[in-house]
Parts: C-alpha cells; structure tokens; sequence
C-alpha cells in the first residue's frame, strides 16, 4: 500500500529533502565542506603571495602571464 | 579599477578558497596551482574590468571555472594520474578508516558530470548563493538549483547504496536516472 504524499513538515513524516533522506544529505554535505576546507585551512602558499605581491598591474600580469606560458610548454 | 593595495589583499584572500575549488574540479593538486597562477595572473591583467564594489571572489571564481573548462577541452583525452595526488596536497593525514571514506567520497564526486560537480562545489562548499553560482557558470538560477540536487542525488545513490536499484522506484531513483540536461 502506498503512502499518501504529505506535506514535509507533518509530524512523524520521514524527513525528506528534495527527495533525498535528510540525515544522506547532511552526510554529503559534511564530506563535501571537509574535503574543501582541509585545502583552504592551508592558507596563502608562498609562490602565490609573492606573485600578487611583486606585481604592479595589468602590464606586468600581461607579461608574467605570457612568460608563465611560455615556460609550460612542454 | 586600478589595482589598489587593498585590492591585492582582497584578492589574496581569495586565493585559499580559489584553490580548493581548483582541485576538487581537477582532482589533482599541481593542475590546480597552475590554474590558479594562471587565474590571479588573468585577474591582475584585466583588473580595470572589475566592477568596484561587485563580487571580488564570484568575478575569480568566473574566470577559473573559464580557464578549467577551456583547458579541460584541451586535455580530456590525456590519461589523469589517478592515484594520491590529491592526497597530496593535504596536510593533515586522515586515519585509515576516514582515509578510505574520503576517497571514496572523492572518486564518487570524480563520477558525477562536470556541470553537477561544480554547482554542487560552489553551492555546498564555497558558499555561493544560487544567483552568485548561477552568474559563475553562465547559467540560470533555476538550472543550477536542478544541478545541485541532482548532483546530491547521484552521490547518495553512488555513496550510501549498492545499487540505484536498491532505491525502489521512488523519487531519488528517477531524480537520478531520469534528470535531463539542462
């Protein structure tokens, strides 16, 4: 027998989210930030601070940028 | 505007949060770094196009999630170094048992397609709004929100069942098997 579709927030409902179990959904959405901050905890990597640091604008970016191209060619 | 100190520090705040969003849409730490490099790089070129007082990260992230897809083209065919390098770029070792879940966790996302792995990133882990992730991607806001909860779907199917059969044909199944593009 099928249950009758009720509204979300009825009292001893399964609690549904978007169609998906609430406590699923919590799950993914824990690993999910876990995964990502664990990186950004990491902070500023040097190579990174010094690039933003040294360069004075746009035409300087333009030339690192195209220096930085050159350099990854294989 | 010009790139003002001030500036520059916004923008270096951004760079942690840049580059988490760099490697869980890569998977793989070196990539990342160079997309990032190459994004701040963009970024301080064209600088004057910023919008004072508009969305320093959201106009960021735009630019790398442009560079990701353009080189991503580039490079689909090219064999990925599938084992520990995302694990390398972490710090903390996780213990063998929260090892494991996160690998799965991340070969489970690795899974899903482009464009649900990236609305799910920038909506549950960066923290955009639907409307600043819509912007991100090029898309509307309503195509993102589908995105998001497919990519939910997807995962809670790949993750916690064996088996989207095991489901029974309720409403997570069809979200899953049945989403169409969009």
């Amino acid at each position: 027998m099928k249950e009758v579709k009720s509204q979300a927030s009825q009292p001893g409902a399964p609690r549904k989210q978007g169609g998906l179990n609430a406590e699923i959904q919590a799950r993914i959405g824990h690993q999910l930030r876990a995964m990502y901050d664990d990186v950004v905890r990491q902070g500023v990597p040097d190579r990174f601070a010094e690039l933003i640091r040294k360069l004075d604008g746009p035409e300087a970016a333009v030339q690192a940028d195209q220096a930085a191209k050159n350099n990854g060619r294989d | 505007m010009p790139l003002t100190d001030s500036l520059r520090d916004d923008i270096l705040a951004s760079v942690p949060s840049l580059r988490a969003f760099a490697i869980s849409l890569s998977g793989n730490g070196d990539r990342a770094d160079d997309l990032v490099q190459e994004t701040l790089l963009r970024a301080i070129a064209n600088i004057d196009s910023f919008q004072v007082g508009s969305n320093l990260p959201a106009w960021l992230f735009t630019i790398l999630r442009n560079l990701f897809r353009s080189d991503y083209r580039k490079r689909r065919r090219e064999v990925e170094d599938a084992e520990g390098n995302y694990a390398k770029t972490l710090k903390t070792q996780p213990s063998q048992n929260a090892h494991l879940e996160f690998e799965e966790f991340r070969t489970a996302l690795e899974k899903l397609p482009q464009d649900q792995r990236e609305a799910l990133i920038l909506v549950g882990a960066s923290g955009f709004s639907y409307e600043d992730a819509a912007s991100i991607c090029g898309c509307a806001v309503g195509t993102i929100k589908s995105r998001v909860n497919r990519a939910r779907s997807k995962l809670a199917a790949l993750l916690y069942v064996d088996g989207a059969e095991d489901f029974g044909p309720d409403e997570t199944v069809r979200a899953v098997i049945g989403g169409s593009g969009g």
